[in-house]
């Protein structure tokens, strides 16, 4: 089956997600869909599987024009997709599981249904327990079953978008040999979504490379790496030309760390984070690059408290934190910084004044509204934020809601820790975040932050480490690194 | 803009009188005209100063319980238990107007109504640790406190307070005249519960908006993550604000115990605890409401009774005017925004 | 007490039981689709009013149980629009319409209180009513009840075997991934909303035509509520929701006997027992005590006993469906 995009269109408010993206698809071969967070890859996916649609544009199969309202639509006309949010349902049984959306009989064969994972899933080398509850699964067998459904379903087309992420070095194995033997030897089309180069060499034959909602290159695979990280990153100006290094002042190393995490393991149910051993300085700003459930934001919450490590331990300042609660390590001169902004730090229907008084450390019993609102009006222009105090939190454009954020900052604090700190933001508001940060960094305060953008953590980093399938790799000095190499790292080759 | 909010200022208007047209269909069904029926409802509130002073009896117990409720509402909680800690006020106030002889009237209704305060704040605790430990949601905590609450009161009725005549399930034995709230002229009526709802009010209103406290639960309220990323305790904070509206009802219950009746009886709520949620519901949690929708409902269900009297029309027609307006400001009082947002997209 | 008493008093059980089961499995499917329909007690009265005036009316008790099936619907329409179409939420709607059906039955029922109407007849079953002491108590009994156990099977059934049953579970517990398999979660969630309060309705018209018979204001109040809080302690399970409707009709009649047996103890005490119960057992359930006792188990069983003590509610229940 030969599937033809066309101009394929997304777009979330302003953000241009896909932005009229064109590609063809042949059968009999595997591609690989590569690019950064936000470039654009699950997005367009998931229009050609049925979960969402386009915007505009056009999805073409072997020369017909096909609109898919659902994914179980498209699976009737060949195409499936593994999703990386994993739409299975834990608390069933692997069979009904299978069955659920199969056919419309009323009635549940499962006998039938079992003989026929058994059959499927024995073809790929896969061991299935068909008896078992969906959620007693690992990650990889689950993977396992949804391609097996979809195969039952008669997929085609197979999509999968990050598959390769929590899994077992086997189940990664088994995965890709059912992968090859579907294309190769049954004439399937299998797409890999996945931002770990070396696996889209080992496994694919073609790959495209998103950059920002739009497709900017393609090429057969195997293929020297420079040449797809080079698409995929994209050329940077020189640093000269950015706000100059030199001016900003050396480290203050004082002796006794900011932040010290010993030997720490974070275990959660979709990712373990393995020993981390990390040292952050007062005033030193580092950076945690590496793709989104790759695990440094498990660390950050872990930093505030707000998950508890399994093994290790946390010290601050010199003090033995570990296993003290986000409260107590908030008033301990620790501000957590979300990148959830609405879901986790404003709160919608408070007005900013109303935020502001909370998040002062010391109260009194009776609110000073008048002076809260001057307090909170200082601020808001000091900060620049597009508001008024009695602006209500959800009435504020995303960049403004960033900058209140950072607004509502504590006076003195020890550490920073931030997710996506200049996400949405353009480039003078990004700047003007940093400017303010560096000011706390004169102060002594260490800041870690996590970013999406690999200009910023070279930019504004003085180390960094990147987190690959939750493993931190070795730290690197921003001054002595560069995109490229740290794409590499994030792309899985230390 | 300004149209918009006027829309939005107008449309709950039309729930009401659909909730009106509704009623008055009802009647028509039992052949009774509507204008004269809700007349005699109306002379049945307010035709003389008894009636009159009958529903503002009412009236006290209703708002003490419902400004009660502002509070736990702030902090997103379904309160069904209010009614069980106005009874539970109730039995604390008649335990000390039974068991305890204070020197003066004044010492003895203060003692009383301290009692109720805390036999209502201690009912809703009960109701709130049983959500922050055990996960038990507070609408089903509450509904088993309330029938435990309601079978405490009829052990108390039938035994070891029984009137000295022989116990009739009707009520305990009767308080001494001094263990009583003073009442005006003839009725059921207690000015001290009049102030005591104002002095509430006053209280609520400036705590949920000018202290620390009341900005905390609205946090909570509206984003119990966002809130606690803040510094808010969700677990703390809970037990508080079911422990003031238990504060409240209790008090609401010491009312119903010491002035509209002379002894505890079996149905010593009323019904009021659920008629507060409605009251604070049709008020949009707004609290300078409350105390109009609270006299609206008093006279409605007031009124009805007399309707009863004076036709065959059974007095819960009172509790379906009042329900379905509920019903359908809660429903429909945004149509008009909704609508409105849909015109604006299609421009 | 005797045989013949024993007897007697477990087959008054399960007749008291039975619109209380009925009415449990109505409320297990609708939250199973991730619907809370808090109007219980309210369309359990409205119901029982119906149910007996259009038997008493039509001299047709199947048109009174018909009725009061409709009423069930009705309402559960109402929680279901509110909740769906207007995004409202599901314990504000469900709650007024609790206070509302109290009322309307009231009114709507003055003219009918405490008048004699239809009754379920008494149907023993031959040959199984002859088993001893089984038989008695459980297939000599009337239509009422028998339906109940038809309906814990089918309702079992229909859940976990049926294709329309997997589609109501995976609306209740990930809603995105049912749309994924092609299912209409909203349509699902207004049938099932629907057909849950259609037998709810059921047991209320159930109550006044076949347990106590004949409407007074309030017959059915309080039903409801311990409907609604069974669905949860029975763990959304038709089955085990009929065992705790069992349980409940039973602390009653174990109340009486544990009277006689200490008479210095007063009735208040029994008749507290169903809700200490309901309290202990919901605390049980929604905190992490079970979780803790089954840490303590050897390895090799714990998967089985957390398969066994499952207890959580369906994920996405109360919430509602963002629009894709």
């Amino acid at each position: 089956m030969k599937i033809e995009l066309k101009e394929i269109r997304k777009y979330f408010g302003n953000v241009k997600a896909n932005d009229g993206i064109s590609l063809v698809l042949q059968a009999g071969k595997i591609y690989g869909i590569l690019g950064e967070n936000g470039a654009g890859k699950s997005t367009l996916m998931k229009i050609l599987s049925g979960y969402q649609p386009a915007d505009s544009g056009e999805i073409l199969l072997d020369g017909r024009g096909v609109r898919f309202p659902t994914p179980a639509q498209a699976l009737q006309s060949g195409v499936g997709m593994l999703y990386q949010e994993q739409l299975d349902f834990p608390p069933f049984r692997i069979v009904e599981n299978y069955l659920l959306g199969r056919d419309r009989r009323v009635n549940l064969d499962y006998k039938m249904a079992e003989a026929e994972l058994k059959q499927l899933a024995s073809r790929y080398s896969f061991n299935l327990d068909v008896r078992a509850f969906v959620d007693s699964l690992s990650l990889g067998e689950r993977q396992q079953l949804e391609l097996v459904r979809l195969l039952a379903g008669g997929a085609q087309i197979l999509i999968l978008d990050e598959p390769t992420t929590g899994i077992s070095a086997e189940q990664k194995e088994l995965l890709f040999n059912s992968m090859r033997q579907l294309a190769h030897e049954e004439g399937k089309t299998l797409i890999l979504v996945s931002h770990k180069l070396d696996e889209v060499q080992e496994l694919c034959d073609h790959a495209f490379v998103l950059r920002r909602g739009k497709l900017v290159g393609e090429i057969d695979v195997p293929c020297p790496n420079d040449k797809l990280v080079e698409m995929m990153f994209a050329q940077i100006p020189p640093r000269s030309d950015r706000a100059p290094r030199s001016d900003r002042a050396p480290l203050i190393a004082t002796g006794q760390p900011a932040l010290e995490l010993v030997d720490i393991i974070i275990s959660t149910y979709r990712l373990i984070v393995e020993k981390i051993n990390l040292t952050v300085q007062p005033g030193e700003v580092f950076g945690l690059a590496g793709l989104e459930g790759s695990g440094q934001d498990l660390l950050l919450q872990t930093c505030a408290g707000l998950l508890q490590p399994t093994h290790g331990h946390y010290l601050l300042a010199g003090q033995d934190v570990t296993g003290w609660s986000y409260h107590r390590i908030q008033s301990a001169g620790v501000a957590y910084v979300a990148a959830g902004r609405l879901e986790a730090g404003l709160v919608a229907g408070l007005s900013l004044t109303e935020h502001l008084v909370l998040a002062q450390p010391e109260h009194t019993f009776f609110v000073d509204w008048s002076g809260s609102q001057k307090d909170c009006s200082s601020r808001i222009e000091k900060y620049q934020v597009v508001g008024t105090p009695n602006t209500l939190a959800d009435e504020l454009s995303g960049g403004n809601q960033q900058r209140f954020l950072f607004a509502l900052l504590r006076d003195e604090l020890k550490l920073i820790l931030m997710e996506h700190p200049t996400r949405g933001l353009d480039v003078r508001s990004a700047n003007w975040i940093w400017e303010i940060l560096y000011r706390r960094r004169e102060q002594g305060t260490a800041i870690l932050f996590i970013s999406a953008d690999l200009d910023e953590i070279v930019e504004r980093s003085d180390r960094i480490a990147v987190f690959s399938g939750g493993v931190m790799s070795r730290v690197v000095k921003a001054k002595e690194t560069s995109v490229d190499e740290l794409g590499h790292l994030i792309g899985g080759q230390a | 803009m300004k149209v918009k909010r006027l829309a939005s200022w107008l449309w709950p208007v039309i729930p009401i009188l659909a909730a009106l047209l509704f009623t008055s269909g009802l009647l028509l069904l039992y052949k009774a005209s509507p204008i004269d029926s809700f007349r005699a409802m109306y002379d049945g509130a307010f035709g003389d100063q008894s009636k009159t002073l009958s529903v503002l009896a009412f009236w006290a117990p209703l708002t003490l319980s419902a400004v009660g409720l502002l509070v736990t509402f702030t902090a997103g909680l379904w309160n069904i238990g209010v009614e069980g800690q106005i009874i539970l006020g109730s039995i604390a106030a008649s335990w000390v107007a039974l068991k305890l002889d204070l020197p003066s009237p004044f010492l003895q209704v203060s003692a009383e109504i301290l009692a109720a305060m805390l036999g209502g704040a201690l009912w809703a605790g009960i109701a709130a640790v049983f959500k922050t430990r055990g996960g038990v949601n507070e609408i089903f905590g509450g509904l088993a406190l309330n029938n435990l609450a309601i079978i405490l009161t009829n052990y108390l009725i039938s035994g070891p307070w029984q009137p000295p005549e022989g116990g009739s399930f009707r009520g305990t034995q009767p308080f001494p005249p001094d263990a009583l709230l003073p009442r005006f002229a003839e009725s059921r009526f207690s000015p001290l519960s009049m102030i005591m709802a104002f002095v509430a009010i006053a209280v609520i209103i400036v705590m949920l908006r000018g202290t620390f406290w009341g900005l905390k639960l609205k946090a909570l309220g509206k984003n119990p993550f966002s809130a606690f990323l803040l510094g808010v305790s969700s677990e703390r904070e809970v037990i508080l604000a079911m422990m003031v509206c238990g504060a409240l009802a209790g008090l609401g219950g010491a009312v119903r115990v010491l002035s509209w009746f002379d002894s505890l009886r079996q149905s010593i709520s009323g019904g009021i605890g659920f008629l507060a949620l409605l009251v604070v519901m049709l008020a949009n949690f707004q609290g300078y409401w409350v105390p109009f929708i609270a006299v609206f409902f008093s006279a409605v269900l007031n009124g009805s009774i007399s309707l009863q009297l004076r036709t065959q029309l059974h007095s819960s027609l009172g509790g379906i005017l009042t329900g379905v307006m509920v019903l359908f400001v809660l429903l429909f009082s945004d149509i008009g925004a909704f609508k409105w947002a849909r015109r604006e997209k299609r421009e | 007490m005797n045989d013949a008493e024993f007897v007697r008093m477990m087959a008054s059980i399960i007749l008291a039981s039975s619109p209380l089961i009925i009415a449990v499995c109505g409320e297990t499917i609708t939250e199973r689709a991730g619907v809370v329909n808090l109007s219980l007690d309210g369309t359990m009265l409205m119901a029982a009013m119906t149910g007996f005036v259009m038997g008493l009316k039509t001299e047709n008790i199947w048109l009174g149980f018909l009725a009061g099936a409709i009423v069930g619907a009705v309402f559960g329409a109402i929680v279901a629009y509110g909740s769906i179409s207007l995004g409202k939420s599901q314990v504000a709607v469900g709650f007024v319409l609790t206070l509302l059906g109290d009322d309307l039955s009231a009114f709507l029922g003055q003219n009918f209180t405490r008048i004699p109407g239809q009754v379920v007849k008494h149907l023993g079953i031959p040959l199984l009513k002859d088993i001893p002491i089984i038989g008695p108590i459980f297939f000599n009994q009337d239509m009422v009840v028998y339906f109940s156990y038809i309906l814990i099977i089918v309702t079992w059934l229909f859940i976990s075997r049926t294709q329309p049953g997997l589609h109501l579970r995976s609306s209740g517990e990930r809603p995105e991934a049912a749309f994924a398999r092609g299912v209409n979660v909203r349509r699902v969630r207004y049938l099932y909303t629907m057909l849950g309060g259609a037998l709810v309705g059921i047991a209320g018209a159930a109550y006044s035509l076949d347990v106590k018979i004949g409407w007074s204001e309030g017959a059915t109040r309080g039903l409801g509520w311990i409907a609604l809080a069974i669905v949860i302690f029975g763990g959304w399970s038709p089955v085990r929701g009929a065992l705790g409707a069992i349980l409940f009709g039973a602390t009653k009649a174990v109340a009486t006997i544990l009277q006689r047996t200490f008479p210095e103890i007063s009735v208040v005490a029994f008749n507290a027992i169903p809700w200490v119960l309901m309290l202990a057992v919901l605390f049980v359930v929604g905190s992490d005590v079970t979780e803790r006792l089954i840490e303590f188990m050897p390895k090799r069983l714990q998967p089985p006993l957390r398969r066994m003590l499952r207890i959580t509610a369906p994920l996405a229940l109360g919430s509602s469906i963002a629009e894709e």
